[in-house]
């Protein structure tokens, strides 16, 4: 065969690998199960969340991944190698933990070429290596101050720079960016997804914020109670939450009680509402829940045709800024009540404050219908 | 748990394979763990195995349990041992506690406070002979106080209880001062906000956060007078009590199933009291919270001076005490020809037939504060660090705080029990220097054990892992980053083993040979034998030495640390 048709079948091959493939990961510990039947496949390149409350599993996951924990059955493979049973020091992976782990008593310099030392690499090299890794990092002039001297988000980043010296196949970020005060995080967060597509390396962050889950990744993976919710790219997991916890959790909700009509359809008080984006079959006068997320509304331009539409009374408003919640109650909702999200001109424009009466319509086509029982706790 | 989350049976669960620092990690674990059960739990099982067996060597079941119990002048030394330490407790805590009050809780000048806090800490340099020689001098038969006693005797119950107040003085300040500078000021502030007078905050607040400290200090104060050796001997004459029972019952009788006996009896208040202790200690760590505000004293002029007043005259009672040793070992005779000599240092360092004692003392503190503290230090890091340990980690713990809860003269009697016995291959340490090295560092174990892993938690816990994901192995982050980090921890845990075996007699007085003589059984022969003189010189020495030694070290460490713990000062910039 051709030597380029070779080279090229095997790059094409390299790409279909997956980068991790998780399969049937179970980790019970002494009288608790941490992780359940968990299958995960990793894309090349791609930069993947866990996310969920805290103990659900993730951090477990991570570092189970990592071979810092040992899973109690279940099997993991890198780019085509079994790793299932391999000791930490065999995988190939970087790590940046949430407290950094920096070694206090070394400057930033050894810190970063702290891998690099034991890989038989020339010191020139090791030293090009390392300016190469600290100017990526944003901190060209850093090399020898020590950890203390630098701020948390500056010890982040050199955290990072150590992580990815030696060119590992795999980057693990558990809670990066919790350590650090909130103005700090969201400029991290950019930073850290534009080092991470700059050297295309594969990468599983942990963390428990949503915003940041939103954000940095290409996909979502949502945890709850040692299992996997949902796996989807930000927008599927905001816009088609595959179950209630994965909408409570994820964004705001409102959730309307209802009865189920058949196919598509339910009844909310005295509103009977199609829903396109119900999944589920239901029981005919089976309990459901509706949820609605509070930007599912129209509050403009409102005609007398206009589906769905209804008249309800602000109960309440919370300034929040450039955004406020109204919260709302509707007679034709048997008086179920709803927090609505407005901007601040809205307000303004449409009149909204406690007391008022305002018409709405709900956006039914973005509802998401679940049986009742389902609802989280 | 349903039988559906388990993995399928059938085959072996697969485990992860260890990699090389793993087999190493845990070769060292073993090797620890080797050393503690040889030198600690194989000699407390072999004084239990001779507590059960006769002269020959049969069973014989509690009989000599029995036999103790029916014996009344031994039961008596078990009464007498409990009643002098309560004794001793009922003075010695609440002395400590307003002294450690003073030294917190006012604002009494800083060095005031710095001296009284020197002054306190001398008894723990010293052997806890030296005090019982220093009364006897005072109040003895030829004492310069002893008018004031009238026909009352200081030798037995009044002078051990005097002897040991002094000696437990600094355990119990230490332990009253740790607990009583953990005040939460915001508590204060809420109590004076709600007009709450001065004694009534004492009672509701100070009294009840110092109160696991208050039964720490009372439990390490009970366990080392009933543990202690030094006192009793020197100045407890006909009054018996346990500790000196064992001593008789193996060296002067060779009656080594009673001698065992003795020893499981003195295991029993020790054991008590440390796992009251050890449980209360835990609370005292987890009652200030990260958002607690310090306390800062407010002057208050009469309370204030009264403290101070109450701390000089403890201050002067503990100076008169080491003061008067060292007096005695500069004077010709006591209390007939009080011109200075130093004929006593001659004689003990190079005349009499102990000569070699000072010596041997030094070269075991020496060898003992070198070995122990990388011993601890290995032993302590294997532990923290080692991921998957199991129950390896709690065996290994538990050994390693039990050796507080046990007396050096139960170890040492188990030590003489164990190794001497003919069939035992490591027959060979009995009758060496070496022995005493490694009773010496078992005895010592624990408090050394617990500063390791104090220190040790306070470093980051992922440097394992970030160095395994690195590729490099954990022995070079070990001594690249672990060992300089710990390095005040360290070099304390290095002081404390020479300091404490410098003084120790318990574990060495069944341990000993002529040529392996150690000053502390020295001071004991010679007081025993009527030198006074000399013996008071060489206790002097002992105290002189590790004074030496600790300002040497501490000059030392602080020209080391400069150099290699720069990064610690640093600020952000």
């Amino acid at each position: 065969m051709d030597m380029t048709i070779t080279k090229m079948l095997a790059g094409a091959l390299d790409q279909a690998t997956p980068a991790l493939e998780i399969k049937g990961i179970h980790k019970n510990f002494e009288n608790f199960s941490a992780l359940r039947d968990i299958d995960l496949t990793v894309r090349q390149g791609e930069m993947l969340c866990f996310l969920g409350p805290s103990g659900c599993g993730k951090t477990t996951l991570l570092r189970i991944i990592a071979g810092l924990e040992t899973q109690t059955s279940g099997s993991i493979v890198q780019s085509g190698r079994d790793i299932s049973w391999l000791p930490a020091s065999e995988r190939d992976y970087g790590i940046v933990f949430q407290s950094y782990a920096l070694f206090p008593n070394l400057t930033i310099a050894e810190n970063v070429a702290y891998g690099l030392v034991n890989g038989r690499m020339r010191k020139a090299e090791i030293q090009a290596r390392v300016a190469e890794l600290l100017a990526m990092a944003g901190l060209p002039t850093a090399g020898g101050k020590y950890p203390s001297q630098l701020s948390g988000g500056q010890q982040q980043r050199v955290a990072l720079a150590r992580a990815l010296a030696t060119n590992p196949g795999l980057l693990l970020l558990d809670e990066p960016l919790s350590a650090l005060d909130a103005t700090v995080r969201v400029r991290l967060r950019a930073e850290i997804r534009r080092l991470q597509k700059q050297v295309g390396i594969t990468t599983i962050m942990v963390t428990h914020d949503q915003e940041e889950a939103l954000s940095m990744s290409d996909r979502i993976v949502v945890m709850n109670h040692g299992v996997i919710e949902q796996v989807g790219t930000p927008m599927e997991i905001y816009e088609r939450p595959a179950s209630p916890f994965v909408a409570n959790f994820v964004g705001k909700v409102n959730v309307l009680r209802g009865q189920a009509l058949g196919g598509k359809r339910f009844r909310v008080g005295q509103l009977e509402i199609e829903c396109e984006a119900s999944e589920g079959s239901f029981r005919l006068g089976e309990d459901v829940s509706l949820y609605l997320r509070p930007e599912d509304r129209v509050a403009e331009h409102l005609e007398a045709g206009t589906p769905y539409r209804l008249g309800v009374l602000v109960n309440k408003v919370e300034f929040l800024g450039g955004l406020c919640i109204a919260e709302v109650s509707a007679e034709a909702l048997g008086g179920q009540s709803l927090g609505l999200h407005f901007s601040l001109n809205q307000m303004h424009d449409l009149g909204i404050c406690e007391g008022r009466r305002i018409d709405i319509a709900l956006r039914a086509s973005r509802i998401r219908v679940f049986s009742t029982g389902r609802d989280p706790a | 748990m349903t039988t559906a989350t388990l993995p399928a049976r059938g085959r072996a669960a697969p485990r992860q394979r260890w990699s090389r620092d793993e087999w190493i990690a845990r070769a060292m674990m073993l090797g620890a763990m080797a050393l503690l059960l040889t030198f600690l739990i194989a000699p407390l099982f072999s004084i239990l195995v001779n507590a059960v067996l006769d002269k020959e060597g049969h069973f014989v079941g509690l009989a000599h349990f029995s036999a103790y119990f029916q014996t009344p002048s031994l039961l008596r030394a078990a009464f007498n041992s409990v009643w002098v330490a309560l004794a001793v407790v009922l003075v010695s805590v609440p002395t400590a506690f307003v002294c450690a009050y003073a030294l917190t809780r006012t604002s009494l000048p800083g060095p005031f406070k710095a001296t009284v806090r020197l002054i306190a800490l001398i008894p723990l340099l010293a052997p806890s002979l030296l005090s019982a020689i220093s009364f006897v001098q005072w109040f003895g038969n030829q004492g310069v106080l002893k008018f004031l006693l009238g026909d009352f005797s200081i030798y037995g119950a009044p002078g051990i209880i005097l002897a040991e107040v002094y000696n437990t003085f600094p355990h119990a300040l230490m332990i009253l001062v740790t607990a009583l500078s953990l005040a939460d000021g915001r508590l204060y502030e809420a109590a004076a906000a709600l007009r709450t007078p001065p004694w009534r905050q004492f009672l509701t607040i100070t009294l009840p956060s110092s109160k696991y400290g208050l039964i720490s200090a009372c439990t390490v104060v009970f366990t080392y007078v009933v543990s202690d050796f030094g006192a009793p001997k020197v100045i407890g004459g006909n009054f018996n009590v346990l500790s000196v029972d064992v001593y008789k019952q193996v060296v002067g009788q060779l009656n080594f199933s009673m001698g065992a006996v003795v020893g499981m009896l003195l295991l029993v208040p020790s054991i008590v009291s440390f796992s009251i202790d050890y449980t209360v200690r835990r609370k005292i760590k987890a009652q200030l919270t990260a958002r607690s505000v310090p306390f800062t004293p407010k002057p208050r002029r009469v309370a204030d001076a009264l403290l101070a007043l109450f701390c000089v005259g403890v201050c002067c009672m503990l100076l008169a005490t080491i003061g008067m040793a060292l007096y005695t070992s500069v004077i010709k005779l006591w209390p007939y020809n009080l011109t200075f000599t130093l004929d006593h240092y001659r004689f003990a360092l190079f005349e009499s037939d102990m000569a070699d004692a000072y010596t041997n003392s030094l070269k075991v503190a020496f060898v003992t504060a070198v070995l122990g503290s990388v011993i601890v230090f290995l032993g302590a890091y294997v532990i923290e660090k080692t991921r998957n340990l199991g129950w390896m980690r709690n065996a290994m713990h538990l050994m390693a705080v039990l050796s507080m809860a046990v007396p050096g003269l139960v170890l040492g009697l188990g030590y003489v029990m164990f190794f001497n016995h003919p069939a035992n291959p490591l027959n060979f340490l009995y009758n060496t220097m070496a022995i005493l090295v490694i009773s010496m560092v078992i005895h010592y174990y624990t408090s050394s054990h617990l500063t390791a892993v104090t220190a040790l938690q306070q470093i980051d816990n992922e440097f394992e892992a970030v160095s395994a994901s690195l590729k490099v192995p954990f022995f070079k982050t070990f001594l690249r980053v672990t060992v300089p980090v710990c390095l005040p921890a360290i070099l304390e845990i290095g002081r404390y083993f020479f300091v404490v075996s410098m003084a120790s007699l318990s574990a060495a007085i069944f341990l000993y040979t002529p040529e392996t003589i150690l000053a502390s059984v020295a001071i004991m022969h010679l007081d025993q034998a009527g030198d006074v003189g000399p013996a008071a010189a060489l206790a002097s020495l002992i105290v002189v030495t590790s004074v030496v030694v600790s300002v040497l070290y501490s000059l030392a460490t602080r020209v080391l640390l400069a150099r290699t713990q720069a990064w610690r000062h640093l600020r952000r910039g």
